[in-house]
């Protein structure tokens, strides 16, 4: 029967009408469900923030310090002395967040069936499709979105204690402004976060997603060792290491992949000296990254089907 | 329209089948015992019945197709697993934030009156909350929600009588209306028995019996028996018969209680007896009785 779905059941009973929730609520309670069962999504950056920002107070009272033994050096190399910890501090917390986002992953589809609350989540009038989107959520919009705000907020209290730090010691701020284009910074950040660490990366959290819904037991092991086996398996019959180095370059940090802005990796996400190397707006005509979403679609779906097809126990 | 319909339902697992082929058809409004040993085809059937399982064969709930349309049929009909299943790491709170924010049917502030009655602190996360407290929360939660059909497996398991007799009360008091339908599916046997309106009992995948608890108590005699009157009352073809004290107790299916009267002490049989009456004739399992299957209550729930 296709009911469309705002008519009641074909009970004789008189329920009382339904009211249709819209998606965009439901989808709302979804995303906190999964804030509330990980409370590490957003404490863990939070954590890594509030680190940093110690750091940074270290370095802002350094900061006269060191430009003052860098009075002789070219203004380039002043400005990445003044640069160098801002680069540092986004570097660790987009750090951070991916190694959350792989770790939520694994865990999404995966704990529910380890303490049957599936069984509970599936007494709620919510598709599999549903939650599933709501998990892939997290990685690919929620975490990108919290990680940009922290690093803002981070930025921003490093700025305060640099400029407290200057003007105390008499060095004045002026390099400090010169070296430190903020709002330049950020878009360069926010755009580097949607691009590769959103939709870029999009195909492992899509896989880590589709493990979560298919292992038994540790899903780690089972999204690590088929990638090991089959970089293995190449090895030792062709002699090569293809299918490994592809991984690896999707992942980063590999110059010889035009698309992908591989020195914001290698030099900071600030690049050296101007925001340049964080805008790539080649990246969204790269085939690279609409092919890697193209695959996390049909891993998403394996796992809206697995997680629909998964028997209890 | 039945609330449920099943037609040949059948489900295996490898070499094992869990559905041999059950037909079943509930009525709205009833209060239905699905009762059956251990590895009956309970769970399976409840599961197949709420969209957790593909099956075969032709099931509708709710006029509903359970494996498709798993999500509109959640609207109308709850489901309480079992004591485990509520996430440990939910807040009441939030719990109720949540049924609020995703399920068209939950009524809020009728789930709040219930859980006011309990001593479930509102901001305890499930994992702090006692067996019997969780029990309550999920009670509370599944009784806040105008539904048409109420899914319950083994609901009470581990827990106190205390906690038992008091699940049953509030889900007859507080939530049974006559026009909703309740299936719950257990092997306590003497526990449901006076909350229920039918019975039904599995064995190996099937049905082997049904009917309604009216058809049972005037049905149904058993008869205590001395060693004297045995011959004559194993005439009237009992259909099943246990020692006890001393005595026999044979259970007979539709023989007059005038006939019965004089060969000894007349009662009413227990669901329990029934069920294991039921359970011994089935072909393959050790029988008690000489021979007499017992014939089903055709129609009874139709």
């Amino acid at each position: 029967m296709s009911a469309p779905a705002d008519v009641l059941s074909g009970s004789q009973r008189p329920a009382s009408p339904v009211v249709a929730i819209p998606f965009a609520r439901r989808l709302y309670w979804l995303v906190r469900r999964e804030l509330w069962e990980f409370r590490s999504l957003y404490i863990g950056p939070f954590a890594a923030a509030v680190l940093t920002v110690i750091g940074g107070f270290f370095a802002a009272v350094k900061l006269p310090g060191k430009l003052h033994a860098a009075a002789a050096l070219s203004a380039a190399d002043q400005i990445r002395i003044v640069q160098d910890p801002y680069n540092f501090a986004a570097l660790l917390l987009m750090l951070a967040t991916f190694l959350l986002s792989v770790v939520y992953c694994l865990e999404a589809l995966y704990s529910e069936r380890r303490d049957r609350s599936i069984l509970f989540w599936k007494s709620q009038p919510v598709s599999d499709t549903l939650t599933v989107l709501s998990k892939a959520f997290i990685p690919l919009i929620f975490l990108p979105l919290y990680t940009f705000v922290l690093t803002v907020a981070v930025q921003i209290a490093m700025v305060l204690m640099s400029v407290v730090s200057l003007t105390l010691s008499g060095v004045g701020t002026s390099l400090l402004w010169a070296g430190l284009p903020l709002l330049n910074m950020w878009t360069g950040i926010l755009f580097h976060l949607i691009t590769v660490h959103s939709l870029w990366y999009a195909p492992f959290f899509g896989w880590f997603l589709f493990i979560s819904a298919y292992a038994r037991r540790v899903p780690l092991l089972w999204a690590t060792l088929p990638v090991l086996a089959l970089a293995l398996i190449e090895r030792m019959a062709f002699g090569t290491s293809n299918f490994l180095m592809f991984v690896l370059r999707r992942f980063g940090g590999n110059d010889s992949d035009p698309p992908y802005p591989a020195n914001t990796m290698t030099h900071g996400p600030m690049g050296s000296g101007t925001v340049g190397h964080l805008m790539h707006p080649d990246i969204l005509f790269s085939p690279g990254l609409w092919t890697g979403l193209a695959v996390t679609a049909i891993f998403l779906t394996l796992a809206i089907r697995l997680r629909r097809v998964r028997e209890p126990h | 329209m039945p609330c449920i319909e099943a037609r040949d339902l059948r489900k295996s697992y490898g070499a094992t089948q869990a559905l041999a082929g059950v037909n079943l058809r509930v009525e709205e409004g009833r209060i239905l015992g699905l009762i059956g040993p251990n590895g009956a085809g309970k769970t399976t059937a409840l599961n197949a019945m709420l969209g957790l399982i593909s099956y075969s064969g032709e099931l509708r709930v709710l006029g509903r197709n359970p494996w498709t349309e798993r999500e509109l049929l959640m609207r109308d009909a709850c489901f309480i697993a079992d004591v485990a299943v509520l996430p440990r790491w939910l807040r009441v709170c939030d719990a109720l934030d949540f049924l609020a924010g995703t399920h068209p049917r939950f009524n809020r502030s009728r789930a709040q009156d219930f859980i006011a009655r309990t001593t479930i602190p509102r901001t305890a996360r499930v994992r702090e909350l006692s067996k019997g407290m969780v029990v309550q929360l999920h009670l509370a939660l599944v009784m806040a929600i105008d539904a048409s059909l109420l899914v319950l497996d083994e609901p009470t398991l581990g827990l106190d009588i205390l906690f038992r007799k008091q699940f049953y009360d509030s889900l007859l008091n507080d939530y049974y209306d006559r026009s909703r339908t309740i299936l719950i599916a257990t092997h306590q046997v003497e526990e449901v028995q006076h909350v229920l309106s039918d019975v039904l009992f599995m064995d190996r995948g099937r049905v082997v019996f049904e009917a309604s608890m009216e058809d049972v108590e005037s049905r149904y005699v058993e008869v205590l028996v001395g060693a004297e009157p045995l011959a004559a009352a194993r005439a009237l073809h009992p259909i099943a018969e246990r020692p006890l004290f001393g005595r026999t107790a044979l259970l007979f299916d539709r023989v007059d209680r005038a006939q019965l009267e004089p060969l000894g002490e007349v009662r009413t049989p227990g669901l329990a007896d029934l069920f294991i009456a039921v359970m011994e004739n089935q072909p393959g399992r050790a029988a008690s009785a000489p021979g007499h299957a017992p014939r089903r209550a055709e129609g009874a729930l139709a």
